[in-house]
């Protein structure tokens, strides 16, 4: 019986030291970020790591944001055909786009694709003490490597979630006028009409946040990890499951928060 | 190098440092005085807190209890920030020898001074060519790590933790990994590095040899205390059974017994 309790106080210990842990990495990191945004040294370090990014996400997002907004046109054009409104389809696949589908798939893309990748090499620097070696040399590890990489990440996401919508709403048309036959024009005018320069500023607020908690949550895992080759590989899965679960619940709680902040301001708005 | 006379004051004191980690003690009340320009090798079984005292000397551990000096200045609650300009007069020698998978060979030399000076850049190459000569290693800028032997890999390390003139090297298991003919090369390196740059040394190693060859002086810690600490001459011939069973290489006489024991069986 006291087994349990002391392992469930190691347990709770743990867990909150861990969550003490992370709270002050992050602190660090915004420490060092404002005034590093005005230091050249800063911009050298992140612009390789841009391009790298950009080299690792781009071809994959262009490619799931075309199947998915091929996926989302065939399914909106049989529903509103039957209704009649088949013009206004371009509207259904733009809007989830837009505000919903670009982020998160960016997201999820910036996760797999370069969360993972960046856990992996950090945690592999913590292994062989290359992090160590900086703070003896009189650096900081967080300035020198975590403030980079959150910049490319935080800086990359809208441009990927933007890349994304493109490439959908391209699709969209695509199915709608070469396939269903339905005029270019209104199509494109109905589009045109309902988004808003809202629905780009929810998109862009959620990608810049997926963005920055990739980086972190990955810089984080890499910097914490456990010694041995299977602490970097676990460290890499731990990374990509938990930005993942953080992106599908940030979106949730920003999209509701935006949602009725929009209907607070302007009221509701019918996009049919 | 700047020795006055009346230089009595150790360079480095750590004074009752207890540290743990969750309910396993490391270190159980350590204390330590490096005297200046001489060379301390603490010895101990693997997993017995070696690197977690040179660790405590720069910093990268916190004592939980007790102090740490740099000189007359307590540098175990200084701010990271303080701690900057002290670092830069420690050379850390890491076991794996933590080179920048990154960068050149050059540049992890260049990087230390990069960041402790405003040196420019053709006035770097020449310290870069200095310290490698310094090593055996000139010659090898353009290289990358990776590319490298263990031993190398060690030589550029050491190259780069006295890029930027230490007062005092701390040497993680220098000759761990190598053959005795590389590790030969690392303990004459050692005995070089003390004679020309007149540098303050701690060597942590459970290499004998290396220990014997390297050290002025030479401590043990077994347990999370020191159990030993006297000359190269003395760790020869002292009565203590954990010190004899580590310097002669052989296993405890209830290990021993116990393994009987079960190949009887
Ligand atoms: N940062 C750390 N967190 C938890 N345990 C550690 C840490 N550093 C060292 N230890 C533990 O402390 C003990 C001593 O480690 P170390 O000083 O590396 O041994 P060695 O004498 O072989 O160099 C080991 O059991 C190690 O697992
Ligand atoms: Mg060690």
């Amino acid at each position: 019986m006291l087994n349990v309790f002391s392992a469930i106080g190691v347990r709770t210990t743990t867990t909150i030291g861990a969550f003490g842990q992370s709270a002050i990495f992050c602190w660090q990191m915004f420490r060092w970020l404002i005034p590093g945004l005005v230091q050249r040294s800063t911009w050298s370090r992140t612009m390789p790591l841009f391009f790298e990014i950009g080299n690792r996400t781009l071809p994959v997002i262009l490619v799931t944001g075309t199947f998915v907004g091929l996926v989302l046109a065939i399914q909106s054009y049989d529903q509103l055909s039957a209704a009649g409104f088949e013009n206004h389809m371009g509207i259904l696949v733009t809007v989830s786009l837009v505000q919903e589908l670009g982020p998160v798939l960016a997201g999820v893309m910036l996760a797999g694709r370069v969360g993972g990748a960046l856990t992996a090499e950090l945690g592999t620097m913590r292994v062989t003490e290359q992090i160590s070696a900086l703070s003896v040399m009189g650096t900081d590890p967080i300035r020198q490597l975590v403030v980079p990489r959150f910049l490319a990440c935080l800086l990359f996401a809208p441009l990927l979630t933007f890349f994304c919508d493109v490439a959908g709403s391209l699709a969209g048309w695509f199915v709608a006028v070469m396939m269903k036959g339905i005029p270019s024009g209104p199509y494109w005018y109905h589009i045109k009409d309902a988004i808003e320069g809202w629905d780009v500023m929810v998109g862009f607020t959620k990608s810049l946040v997926f963005g920055g908690a990739i980086a972190l949550i990955a810089c984080y895992k890499g910097f914490h990890c456990r010694t041995g080759a299977e602490g970097v590989g676990k460290a890499c899965t731990e990374s990509f499951v938990i930005s993942f679960i953080v992106i599908l619940i940030t979106d949730f709680f920003i999209g509701t928060f935006l949602s009725g902040l929009y209907r607070g301001l302007y009221g509701f708005k019918s996009l049919i | 190098m700047i020795q006055s006379a009346s230089n009595h004051e150790p360079l480095i004191r750590l004074v009752d440092v207890h540290k743990r980690f969750g309910p396993m003690v490391v270190l159980d009340g350590i204390d330590l005085e490096l005297k200046t320009g001489e060379t301390t090798v603490v010895i101990g079984e693997s997993g017995a807190g070696k690197s977690v005292i040179l660790k405590h000397i720069v910093r990268l551990l916190k004592p939980d209890r007790g102090e740490v000096y740099y000189r007359s200045k307590r540098i175990d609650n200084l701010p990271e920030r303080a701690l900057v300009s002290i670092r830069y007069r420690f050379g850390f020698l890491f076991q794996l020898s933590a080179l920048f998978d990154s960068m050149t060979v050059a540049d992890n030399i260049a990087f230390p001074i990069v960041e402790h000076s405003k040196k420019g850049k053709s006035e770097i190459d020449v310290i870069v060519a200095e310290k490698l000569a310094m090593v055996g290693m000139d010659g090898f800028q353009d290289r990358w790590p990776a590319d490298l032997s263990g031993g190398q890999k060690k030589r550029v390390a050491l190259a780069r933790a006295i890029a930027v003139d230490p007062e005092l090297i701390l040497y993680d298991e220098p000759t761990t990994g190598l053959d005795p003919p590389r590790s030969d090369e690392i303990n004459e390196l050692i005995l070089k590095l003390k004679r020309e740059l007149g540098v303050t040394s701690v060597v942590v190693t459970h290499d004998m040899a290396s220990a014997r060859k390297v050290a002025d002086r030479i401590v043990m810690i077994y347990q999370g205390k020191f159990i030993f600490d006297g000359t190269p001459e003395a760790v020869m011939k002292t009565d203590d059974v954990r010190v004899r069973c580590f310097v002669e290489g052989r296993c405890s006489d209830e290990v021993l017994k116990t393994l009987q024991g079960k190949s009887e069986a």
